[in-house]
């Protein structure tokens, strides 16, 4: 039985196919598209699924959408009759959206459906799950558990914005919810707004300031904003908040309580955006914590899968294993609204159908190391980037792997595009930068001559699995870079007492470790723990740059340019390694160096990309 | 026409049949938005709040 899964219409529009509950493709439309967070019908996903799956849609037997548009509209209604007359000038602008098209969903992915190949042919049924179940079935199901407890968390569903439930073989369960517009997503929105950063995207970068901050503003949070209960249930006070009646995220009182006007975008952070960010990462992690706990109570479990938006707080859910709360946690790595598309088919193929859960079969969940996306043969690399004018040689599998090696170990910033593309927000080790993280200065330069982002922006260290132990205080897997550990004692550099006592973005200069490009000012870092299992290429590489140089991590960075999605294709990648300052491309066995490529076929790459 | 067979179904399984006169306003209200698509129609309907 086939089944394609579909998110679309806000934001990470995703195609995803399931063929008898396994995950055969899932890719994000962005990446085809080249657009950020393309929010359109994911056409060109699904074909691609599709094509993985050798059929085209005559093949498919059900198709589902991630969310329940009518009762999402029905949240709306609600909301703005609750709130009239204010909330006019949000009514005025969603209206016309929703009565020309979101309100009619169903023709419009039915219209679409049938445009694309073996549409006309198509005539199965067209499923729509509710938004958390979608988020609860991508933890649940593709989660190496056979039972578990679940903990879905994100900005909004349809009334939804937190859920918990039960998983248990093929069956999944939601016990408790909590309403729009009580959530913690949107509480985290509100505060990325309100420093300066894009909602829906710039939360991440909240979470990385963090750490330059003290949380001076926790107590002024919780006793004016949110009325957290000891079970991590919550409230929040409306009157700071804008998003139900107006077009911002907090309101004039939100301004006063903190003291001033919201940070422009781009304008320069001060020492008040690192507190707010430090506080509310704090207010997050206590809500997360303590829900953690209330549901290990009242369940019983030993086991965790996490989904929702806030799951990709790596940070909160790194404070999570070490409080030892569950035995083990799983977090689906498109845990945003993109891994909806997975969860509507499994949830389809468990919940609706009656399948029967997979045998793990030694693999260390059903996701398959997130690689779910397009794969190019050797064939396919050389040809586009002939086409594109590239200047490159192709070795053996051994050579790539070495001089790949040598490349890192000389403090090169390296470009690899090999294998399958990554499903999910994080570049894994198939469409990465990679570097040195032993060198002082890697951090910087990657952030302002290969990223073109914000100097305090952090980096993540990719660490062979069986090595993980001895540089991070953590001994888990972590194979989706959704954990934040320690760099261990053994590894980190003592520090003069003026040095300790810096404050805000001047702990950026100071040397902590052995590995600086991937230690955070507070010594943390977002592990992905490589294993042989899903990406052997990958761990070949470490363990080669590991023969070399005694280190066996090294910096993984999405392969991108911020505000462009990641690369997909070779043609992708070689525009950014000409458009950046990367110095080595691996795409496939094709080597290239910068120096070596005609410097006409440079890009202005920097301005191509709208700013996230 | 199987969009408003569709929608008493979902009125009718989530109890919410007292949304029927709010829709009709609010459909009156958008119709007249997206007709116009423009910020005339604001202070008729200002006053009728």
């Amino acid at each position: 039985m086939r089944i394609l899964g579909i998110s679309a219409f806000y934001h990470d529009s995703a195609a995803a196919l399931v063929e008898d509950g396994r995950i055969v493709a899932a890719a994000q439309e962005e990446r085809f598209t080249r657009r950020k967070h393309d929010a359109g019908f994911p056409r060109r996903a699904s074909q691609f699924c599709l094509g993985e799956a050798g059929t085209n849609l005559s093949g498919v037997d059900l198709v589902v959408f991630y969310d329940k548009p009518f009762i999402k509209f029905e949240r709306l209604l609600e909301t703005y009759l609750a709130v009239a007359p204010r909330g006019f000038a949000s009514f005025r602008m969603a209206m016309p959206v929703w009565l020309k098209e979101k309100l009619f969903q169903k023709n419009l992915l039915r219209r679409e459906l049938r445009q694309m190949p073996g549409g006309d042919e198509w005539n199965a049924k067209l499923w729509f799950t509710e938004h958390h179940q979608s988020h609860a079935a991508s933890a649940f199901f593709a989660s190496p558990f056979e039972e578990a407890a679940i903990l879905t968390m994100d900005g909004a569903g349809e009334w939804c914005t937190t859920s918990f439930g039960m998983g248990r073989g093929n069956t999944l369960e939601i016990v408790k919810e909590i309403h729009f517009p009580h959530s913690l997503g949107l509480l985290y929105s509100a505060f990325t707004y309100y420093t300066g950063f894009k909602v829906n995207s710039g939360e991440y970068k909240v979470m990385g300031l963090a750490p330059y901050g003290e949380p001076n503003y926790v107590q002024t949070i919780l006793e004016n904003i949110v009325d957290m209960k000891a079970d991590g249930t919550f409230r929040l006070d409306q009157s700071y908040f804008d998003y139900c009646t107006g077009l911002t995220m907090t309101s004039g009182k939100f301004d006063s309580l903190f003291g001033g006007p919201p940070r422009r975008p781009e304008q320069p952070l001060t020492q008040r955006e690192m507190d707010l960010a430090a506080s509310i990462q704090v207010v997050t992690e206590e809500a997360v914590s303590r829900l953690a706990r209330s549901i290990a109570r009242e369940t019983g479990q030993r086991n965790l899968c996490l989904a929702g938006g806030v799951a990709l707080n790596c940070v909160a859910n790194g404070k999570l294993v070490r409080e030892r709360i569950f035995n083990k946690i799983w977090i689906q790595p498109a845990a945003g609204d993109a891994g909806g598309a997975v969860g509507a088919a499994l949830a389809a193929y468990y919940q609706g159908c009656g399948g029967a859960r997979l045998p793990l079969n030694g693999h260390l969940d059903h996701m398959q190391g997130a690689y779910l996306g397009p794969e190019f043969t050797q064939a396919v690399i050389e040809r586009d980037l002939r086409e594109a004018g590239a200047i490159f040689e192709v070795l053996d599998e051994h050579e790539v792997i070495e001089r790949s090696a040598e490349s890192l170990a000389d403090s090169k910033a390296v470009g690899w595009m090999q294998g399958r593309m990554e499903f999910g927000p994080r570049a894994l080790g198939a469409r990465s930068i990679l570097a040195d993280a032993r060198s002082p200065t890697m951090q910087r330069m990657l952030n302002l001559k290969v990223k073109y982002r914000e100097s305090f922006r952090p980096f993540a260290p990719s660490i062979l699995r069986e090595d993980v132990a001895e540089w991070f205080e953590i001994d888990e897997d972590s194979p989706y870079m959704l954990l934040v550990a320690d760099v261990t004692e053994q590894h980190r550099r003592q520090m003069a007492a003026a040095e300790v006592n810096m404050f805000g973005i001047e702990k950026l200069n100071v040397l902590r470790s052995d590995i600086p490009a991937v230690t955070h000012v507070d010594y943390s870092a977002r592990v992905q723990t490589v294993h042989r299992e899903t990406n052997p290429r990958y761990h070949a590489l470490i363990s080669a740059f590991k023969a070399r140089t005694g280190c066996p991590t090294i910096v993984n960075t999405s392969f991108n340019v911020r505000g462009e999605p990641i690369v997909c294709d070779a043609r992708d990648a070689f525009r950014c390694f000409m458009g950046t300052e990367i110095e080595v491309l691996v795409a496939g066995n094709c080597f290239l160096r910068k120096e070596q490529q005609n410097q006409n076929l440079k890009l202005d790459y920097k301005s191509k990309f709208e700013l996230d | 026409m199987e969009f408003i067979t569709e929608l008493v179904r979902f009125m009718g399984e989530r109890k919410k049949y007292w949304l029927i006169p709010i829709l009709l306003t609010v459909a009156l209200f958008g119709f007249l938005i997206v007709i116009t698509q423009g910020t005339a129609i604001a202070p008729f309907i200002y006053t009728l709040f």
